[in-house]
């Protein structure tokens, strides 16, 4: 078992830097840097400011002292912002959280509580209704079903705000603040629930209908144990094993921030910055958010493969057989 | 000498094998000749499946026929009648240069179509033939193959998508020519998961019998590489290249949404939502993101429906 945890964490390391380097040579090939957007500047001023900044080495040796950076916890500094980039990424990677966190909550209970009822009512017309509700929310593009919400909640019935953080010239503390933020915050989460509940719904599904085949819950009914407790109890415990390989994919999600979302309804969050810098060339800034996701990608992996080997002693078994061998 | 069993078990027996006869009476129906012709069947058997079939065909007649029927041209500016209503004329009104929406949203159609179509196509091609190499040869082949596509997949493909498009911008193309880098970016994004899916089918294939007999045959490599391992996956594969469109079409509406993709005055759906996304035309003029969105919708749909129903029909399970 731990043999198998070293391995996996040892085959982190050359993905994590075939990643830098993707993502470095993706930023090295771009024509133009942050200054180069300024057409004020003369050549000799631009080339004043490009050795300051190390904008002129060659690119072996930028990536190298890029990665060097980064090791040692330099982020990097955003010109756009004129802020170091861990700062500029503080600052707004909580505001995406606190969507993305919120909308984990309520997907994964509404799909397990949907999937538990409609394993149970396999073909029911409920079963039907919630096999065809899954297929349309995963054909509707995210930004569709945001503009449609905006329109209908917002615009037309008016309860729900447009768009941002707080309320415009709003001066609320304390909790006054966190309710308004969380208004705000209702109609985002769910354009990012609409969007998950689908894939879960039905991961969930299959695997309890798969789960609820097996012979130990016929065991478990023919011992007289209420139905509640065989569905509730053992069967959904043994379906939500598969689900915590999802879990580790969540780490990752829970702090990237819906690009499309965040534009949509002017949420301050990373997923924003991530645009923005795009369109501003602040390379540094999108240099470092990219290597963090790709990172919380890869390390959310890595522990969803922990958990699982920890969770399940089949699988534990297996795996420190082959690691041994 | 006959066996004279009891009386009841002779009939037992009797019973049994007119079952038994009957059960491959009716497997010799449904087993009518090969997968295909089964999994064809089974298809068409099922109500949404057809429904979703045809949902889809009128969509794309619509789409590449339509725009010839229109009496409109996608560009017709017509600034006085800009911003109508639905009319008679117009069927789904005038956007702000006082184009026809109705033609515009046909050809869209073809461009998101083709777009989701041809970039699964690469990304199935350039997947498919990764992942068999990988999976057969394996070694450093296929240690090499899967950590690129590991590296691809670690990082979240809005952004990957992003970045790619963002130096696409900096490079200034045209507008003719992004439609081309867009299909060029979906499939760079989309190729890594065919492989592994492939890859892994694969190794289990090339245990089987069939591959044995392929090697003492004496069959070169290239031949049993992609004349009998590859065919056999063909049944997943065409169930992933129906959903990786879906994918497609809905990523390509999502980037030209933000400005990265197609871009006016070439119309595709994703833009046609973005152009309409003002203060005014938002709320006033709804015709003109709505029916865009419901066209993607209905596309999407009937594609997701027939990945599905396909990935049901090929299932061996059901042949019980």
């Amino acid at each position: 078992m731990l043999r198998y945890t070293l391995q996996r964490f040892l085959l982190m390391i050359p993905t994590l830097l075939g990643t830098s380097i993707l993502v470095f040579a993706l930023f090295a090939l771009m024509p133009g840097d942050f200054f180069s957007g300024d057409t004020k500047l003369t050549q000799e001023r631009l080339d004043q400011l490009r050795e300051a900044y190390g904008l002129n080495k060659p690119v072996v040796e930028r990536y190298f002292t890029w990665l060097g950076q980064l090791l040692r916890g330099d982020w990097g500094f955003s010109m756009q912002y004129n802020l170091p980039v861990s700062t500029v990424i503080s600052n707004y990677i909580w505001n995406s959280f606190i969507v993305s966190f919120g909308a984990f909550i309520i997907a994964w209970a509404l799909a397990i509580a949907v999937s538990v009822y409609s394993s149970r009512h396999q073909y029911s017309f409920g079963d039907r209704a919630i096999t065809f509700v899954v297929f349309a929310l995963m054909s509707l593009p995210s930004f569709f079903v945001g503009l449609v919400l905006i329109k209908v909640f917002a615009l037309n019935l008016g309860v729900m705000p447009v768009g941002g953080l707080i309320t415009t010239g709003s001066n609320y503390t304390g909790a006054a603040y966190w309710f308004d933020v969380i208004h705000h915050a209702i109609l985002p989460m769910l354009v990012i629930v609409c969007v998950n509940f689908g894939p879960l719904t039905r991961y969930f599904r299959t695997s309890m209908l798969d789960t609820l085949g097996m012979d130990f819950i016929r065991t478990a009914r023919a011992k007289g144990l209420s139905e509640a407790s065989v569905v509730g109890k053992h069967a959904l415990r043994n379906a939500m094993l598969p689900a915590i390989t999802l879990l580790g994919f969540r780490l990752p999600a829970l702090f990237s921030g819906a690009i499309i979302t965040e534009q949509i309804f002017s949420w301050p969050g990373i997923g924003r910055i991530q645009f923005e810098s795009v369109t501003t060339r602040d390379y540094a800034l999108l240099m470092s958010i990219t290597m963090l996701l790709a990172c919380l990608t890869i390390v959310g992996n890595f522990i969803a493969d922990v958990l699982y080997t920890l969770a399940d002693p089949r699988v534990r078994i297996t795996r420190s057989k082959e690691a041994s061998r | 000498m006959s066996s004279r069993l009891p009386f009841a078990t002779r009939r037992k027996n009797a019973e049994r094998d007119a079952e038994l006869a009957g059960a491959l009476d009716r497997s010799a129906r449904t087993r009518g000749g090969s997968l295909w012709r089964d999994a064809i069947h089974a298809f068409l058997r099922n109500k949404t499946a057809v429904a979703a079939l045809i949902v889809l065909l009128a969509i794309v007649l619509i789409s590449y026929v339509g725009p010839f029927l229109s009496p409109w041209g996608i560009n017709d500016y017509d600034v006085m009648n800009m911003k109508q209503g639905p009319s008679a004329e117009h069927w789904l009104g005038t956007d702000s240069y006082g184009r026809d929406v109705f033609t515009r949203v046909m050809y869209a159609g073809r461009i998101s179509i083709a777009i989701g179509l041809i970039s699964m196509l690469v990304s199935v091609l350039f997947g498919a033939v990764l992942g068999v190499v990988s999976g057969y040869f394996g070694g450093w082949v296929d240690g090499v193959t899967m950590r690129i596509a590991d590296v691809v997949l670690s990082i979240p493909s809005m952004p990957l998508m992003f970045i790619i498009a963002a130096l696409l911008s900096a490079f200034k193309v045209p507008a003719e020519l992004k439609v081309y880098f867009v299909i060029v970016m979906l499939s760079f994004v989309g190729w890594p998961s065919i492989a592994r899916m492939i890859r892994g089918q694969v190794l289990s294939i090339r245990e089987r019998m069939y591959v044995r007999a392929a090697d003492v045959l004496g069959l070169g490599t290239g031949s049993k590489l992609f004349r009998h391992i590859l065919p056999n996956t063909y049944p997943i594969l065409i169930v992933e290249a129906t959903l990786a469109t879906a994918n497609g079409i809905m990523n390509e509406s999502a980037l030209s949404f933000l400005g990265l993709g197609v871009s006016q005055p070439i119309p595709s759906w994703g833009n046609m939502i973005s152009a309409a996304n003002n203060l005014i035309d938002f709320q006033m003029h709804w015709w003109l993101w709505v029916t865009p969105g419901l066209a993607v919708f209905a596309t999407v749909i009937s594609i997701n429906t027939i990945g599905d129903r396909l990935r049901d029909a090929f299932d061996p399970k059901q042949y019980a």
